[in-house]
């Protein structure tokens, strides 16, 4: 659960030039010197090993025998990924669970930040409290919302315990019972609409929606990623001087307006880099998933990560599991390259 | 400003309210507090159940006795996971720690022609999906003797932590007044004397940050665990309490012991150290 | 306060001193067993590490018992069960194969016969041919030949069954079958149980207990149902790439299974396989369509009497072979323990003890069927004159990638019901797989 944001602070001052340069050339030369091992690991570790990947996936190589003989047509692979119903829907999935929780996780930590920064009693302990789960590990969060999602057990006798269903029952209408993670239904399909601009649109089976049981998963990692959310958008709000806040109340803004007009856009870069780091963790995410509901019913909750752990691991097509690892990096590159490249540019 | 600047706690608007919109503030606050601590709460209060006067349609309910519930059977059966956990988290932390601090010293203090180019290659790292790397991370394992070592992890774990914790250490020392690293220059003190006279007594604070982030995270991985380590009993929690938790024969109120238990490091560590925690969280993310 | 400790001791020490003299007792029945244990004794015991995905209630003591074996035979030694949970071995089958490629094998590992055995094992070469102990031990003469020919590639064993699961079973509560009028007789077809289903609907119980979540029981559940539509030549032939997977057989099949998956509990993705049994156990569901280890959790639970079975609708004839068996691996870190190991688990002894527990049948013919339970008495006469075809759901009858290929497929359409998709994806598989084997 590594998520840290890497902005990359501004440096104060150059070292001076001057006496020093002659004196000590060797201590410069010792720096990349001394620098070089963990580059170089890096470059081997990353690098090349992501292109060792990337070649796995070009090759022959989908028995438990490894066969590193380049496949012909270079690349077919990447056409038998792209039509594979399973990995078209673990695409959709991800685009899915991905908005839900961007808006779920960030609104929520913003909702939370604002809540913070209105001085309130014990301030401390909620924060506390709410960047608590950040500390847990997916596969505890999935543990524990696998039981609180689960059909039979969970919120669903709180729904009972509430009388609800009674409720309903005296209404003559079916007691409230969602499936949560077990439902397979997509809902909000896309096809149908499509179609009629796109009518090729009409021939996939491939279901455009919103698979329900993603719904609770994203709650579960919005609630584990929301905390982070949160810190992020209390330490920009702490950066906002008094005399903004004091000069907008002149005006006689609302506290309404004042937040905003004034206070989230003047968040927007914190906003912007907790957009890419969720956007992120939501390209890669697999413990969680994996430990909360697995693939789902119909493969509702079915991502890559799961995908290329099943194909090395399990139906030991190599070639179809590192094509599978390099498309999920891919998606990750496009996020964070542009990122890290502006980072560069301030450094 | 010698620590990263990180005002969190300063974070407050003007004291100008009073009145009822404060209640309703505390009120959201506290409603939002029940939710974050729903799971929480079912983890521990049915980890703490006997299955023998407690059904899982019971799973809101207090328990009836305090005697400990699914607890010790969930002791015995993670705690060779446990062990092995800590076993290779702490040298792991440690290691990747001091590997940043002088990648970070480095980064900072002596920069060269490329190194800022190098920092950003080396960041990248952390963002990568480790699927991606898999394949190829096995087989050189397997080269050098470690593949299914519990030492290999650690290995796994030094090497993919270098980006966070160069950038945590980085952004620290960059903090650091280069006047006095140009003292001590003045004063005929090189780069390696410098980094133990000046820069590593000023680094406690950042080598708590990074050894609490690095814990937790380490701690917390699933992907490697599974892959490196095939040993059941020399596999970290994480896999043993995802095992766990996919067979229906072992009771439920064991398995909710269980994820309390390997939760219950890191979630003392946030408590206990939990102001350095939300650093690490936050370390690079406001410009210096 | 010195007394006190004084009479403790005291008590304490002629406590001990029962306890040795019944320990006498014991030792002198254990002392028959002394020749071999001496023989053994000559060379160090050193270890032996047996791989296996055999963890549940049902399952572990059935190794213990095979561990037990071989330490009465060779005392002292330290084994390391290396065993991974997690549904029917898919985790486990992931972690021995990075093993392997790791080139870090265990002493030994349970494996399926048939495609698993020499897909994954004896074609890329993690396995030594074990032919001079099927010899030695004249197995061949004790074990049928068309189970011995699934453990053969190339005219060489490659490992020895140690148990015979039915993959056909089909259980159910016979309480729940009592409380609702239905009366289920010695075999089933898929009428009567569509008939018991509708049955059961009206009471609101869930006729056919699924469990998703580690997939393997929704693609069993429909290789069962296909071996019921189409019998076992087909059956056989469509998993040898001999029969097309678009045929009105197969498509007939598909729709019976759709109207099957009308009747299962809505929780299914879910559960692991023995949470459906369980639903079995606690007379929430009707029937479960599940291989016979199920029986090991009915025993474990305490469950045995209250439980009934018959063939999978329309299987009756048919013995789905689900058959553990143990390997010989190239570069064995105590190769000499490994092939003990072998000739333990292969004996009769070790086989009256282990399958009683485990819930399977032995592979030997030569065992005391008296030992076994009416069900495993059951199993052994369907064994002895039904038409074996192995299961694909449990890697015996394809490669890997066909399996997935069928997970996959079966997982879909347990939610989408959808005939020609799935139709579609059975036979891409079958291009697939003709593509890689060739």
């Amino acid at each position: 659960m590594a998520v840290t944001s890497p902005s990359i602070p501004q440096e104060i001052a150059r070292p001076v030039a001057g006496l020093r340069r002659q004196r000590f050339t060797l201590e410069r030369a010792l720096s990349p010197l001394l620098l070089a091992p963990s580059a170089v690991a890096i470059f081997v570790f990353v690098y090349g090993f992501i292109v060792y990947t990337f070649y796995v996936s070009l090759s022959n190589w989908k028995s438990a025998k490894p066969d590193l003989s380049l496949r012909r047509p270079v690349g077919v692979i990447y056409a038998d990924l792209f039509s594979q119903t399973r990995f078209q829907i673990d695409l959709r999935n991800t685009v899915v669970f991905t908005i839900m929780f961007l808006i779920l996780a960030v609104l929520g930590g913003l909702a939370l930040a604002i809540l913070l920064d209105r001085h309130v009693p014990a301030s401390g302990f909620f924060r506390s409290v709410f960047l608590f789960p950040y500390a847990l590990s997916f596969i505890t969060t999935g543990v524990a919302w696998s039981w609180i999602f689960n059909p039979e057990t969970g919120i669903n006798l709180l729904f009972d315990a509430a009388g609800i269903n009674r409720l309903l029952a005296a209404f003559g209408t079916g007691p409230l019972k969602p499936g949560w993670i077990t439902d397979p239904a997509v809902i909000w399909q896309l096809n149908g609409p499509l179609a009629t601009v796109f009518p090729a649109v009409g021939d996939w089976s491939l279901k455009l929606g919103v698979p329900v049981a993603m719904i609770p998963v994203a709650m579960a990692a919005a609630w584990q990623l929301s905390g982070f959310a949160m810190a992020m958008f209390l330490a920009g709000l702490g950066t906002i001087s008094n005399e903004v806040r004091e000069a907008a109340a002149l005006d006689g803004a609302s506290d309404f307006r004042l937040y905003k007009d004034v206070i989230i856009p003047l968040l927007n870069p914190i906003t912007v880099s907790v957009l890419i780091i969720l956007t992120h963790v939501s390209l890669k995410i697999f413990d969680l998933i994996f430990a909360m509901s697995g693939k789902g019913p119909g493969f509702a909750t079915d991502v890559p990560g799961i995908f290329v752990y099943e194909m090395i691991f399990r139906a030991q097509r190599y070639n179809l599991g590192a094509a599978a690892a390099i498309v999920m990096l891919a998606s990750v590159a496009l996020v964070i390259v542009p990122y890290l490249a502006r980072q560069l540019k301030s450094l | 400003m010698a620590s990263a600047p990180l005002p969190v706690t300063s974070a407050c608007a003007p004291r100008r309210k009073g009145g009822v919109g404060r209640y309703i503030v505390l009120a959201l606050l506290i409603a939002a507090t029940a939710f974050y601590l729903m799971p929480v709460y079912v983890m521990v209060i049915n980890g703490l159940k006997d299955k023998s006067y407690m059904t899982l349609s019971d799973m809101w309910k207090f328990p009836l006795y305090l005697d400990g519930g699914g607890f010790p059977l969930a002791w015995k059966t993670l705690s060779p996971n446990l062990w092995a956990s800590l076993r290779m988290v702490i040298p792991a932390t440690i290691l990747s720690s001091l590997l940043g601090a002088v990648n970070g010293y480095l980064l900072s203090k002596w920069k060269f022609r490329g190194s800022d180019v190098i920092f950003t290659l080396i960041l990248f790292g952390m963002f990568i999906p480790y699927q991606a790397i898999l394949i190829p991370l096995i087989r050189f394992l397997d080269q050098i003797g470690l593949y299914g070592k519990w030492q290999g992890l650690v290995l796994v774990h030094v090497i993919y932590g270098i980006p966070i914790t160069c950038l945590i250490f980085r952004n620290y020392f960059t903090n650091v007044p280069t006047e006095l690293v140009e003292a001590a220059r003045i004063d005929g003190a090189g780069l390696i004397q410098t980094f133990f006279q000046i820069i590593l007594p000023l680094s406690l604070p950042a080598f708590v940050v990074v050894g609490i982030f690095q814990f937790t995270n380490i701690w917390n991985d699933f992907l490697f665990g599974v892959t490196v380590v095939f040993n059941p009993a020399d596999q970290p929690v994480t896999v043993a309490l995802n095992n766990l938790n996919g067979t229906n024969s072992v009771d439920w109120t064991v398995v909710m012991a269980a994820a309390v238990l390997s939760a219950l490091p890191t979630a003392i560590v946030y408590v206990l150290l939990g102001r350095y925690f939300i650093r690490g969280l936050l370390a690079g993310s406001m410009k210096g | 306060m010195q007394d006190v400790t004084k009479t403790l001791t005291t008590r304490a020490s002629r406590r001990g001193v029962l306890k040795g003299s019944a320990a006498l007792g014991l030792g002198t029945l254990a002392a028959s067993s002394l020749g071999s244990r001496f023989a053994a004794a000559q060379d160090e015991p050193g270890s032996l590490e047996v791989f296996s995905w055999w963890t549940s209630p049902g399952e572990a003591p059935a190794l213990q018992a095979l561990f037990d074996a071989y330490l009465a035979k060779y005392p002292g030694t330290e084994i390391i069960n290396a065993a991974v949970a997690g549904g029917a071995g898919v985790n486990a089958v992931a972690v021995l194969q990075t093993r392997l490629q790791g080139n870090q094998p265990p002493d030994s590992w349970q494996t399926h016969v048939g495609h698993e055995l020499v897909d994954q094992y004896v074609v890329p070469g993690y396995c030594e041919p074990i032919t001079d102990i099927y010899e030695s031990e004249k197995w061949a003469d004790v074990i049928p030949a068309g189970l011995v020919e699934q453990a053969t590639w190339e005219s060489n064993q490659y490992s020895i069954p140690v148990g015979v699961h039915r993959g056909n079973g089909f259980w159910f509560n016979k309480q729940v079958m009592k409380d609702n009028g239905i009366e289920v007789g010695d075999t089933m077809t898929v009428d009567e149980f569509f008939a018991a289903a509708d049955i059961l609907q009206k009471a609101g119980i869930p006729a056919l207990a699924l469990a998703t979540k580690d997939t393997f029981a929704a693609a069993q559940t429909f290789e069962n149902t296909l071996l019921g539509a189409v019998g076992p030549d087909t059956y056989r032939a469509l998993f040898k790439g001999e029969a097309p997977w678009d045929s009105p057989e197969v498509r007939a099949a598909a729709e019976t299974y759709a109207k099957m998956l009308d009747y299962v509990n809505p929780d299914h993705s879910a559960l692991t396989w023995d949470g459906a049994t369980a639903l079995i156990i606690e007379g929430k569901a009707g029937f479960n369509s599940m291989g016979d280890w199920a029986y090991g959790e009915f025993v474990s639970k305490n469950a045995v009497d209250n439980v009934g079975w018959v063939s999978h609708p329309g299987t009756n004839g048919s013995f789905v072979l689900v058959v553990d068996s143990f390997t010989l691996p190239k570069g064995a870190p105590n190769a000499e323990n490994a092939k003990r190991w072998l000739r333990v688990v292969g004996s009769k002894e070790a086989q009256e003890a282990f399958n009683p527990l485990k819930g399977s049948i032995p592979p030997r013919t030569d065992v005391n069927r008296e030992i076994f339970s009416p069900y495993h008495q059951w199993s052994m006469d369907s064994f002895a004159k039904d038409a074996l075809v192995p299961s694909c759901a449990h890697s015996q009858a394809s490669s890997p990638a066909f399996k997935q290929a069928f997970y996959d497929a079966s997982l879909a359409f347990v939610t989408d019901k959808d005939v020609d998709t799935y139709i579609a994806m059975l036979s891409d598989a079958q291009a697939m797989d003709a593509e890689t084997t060739s």
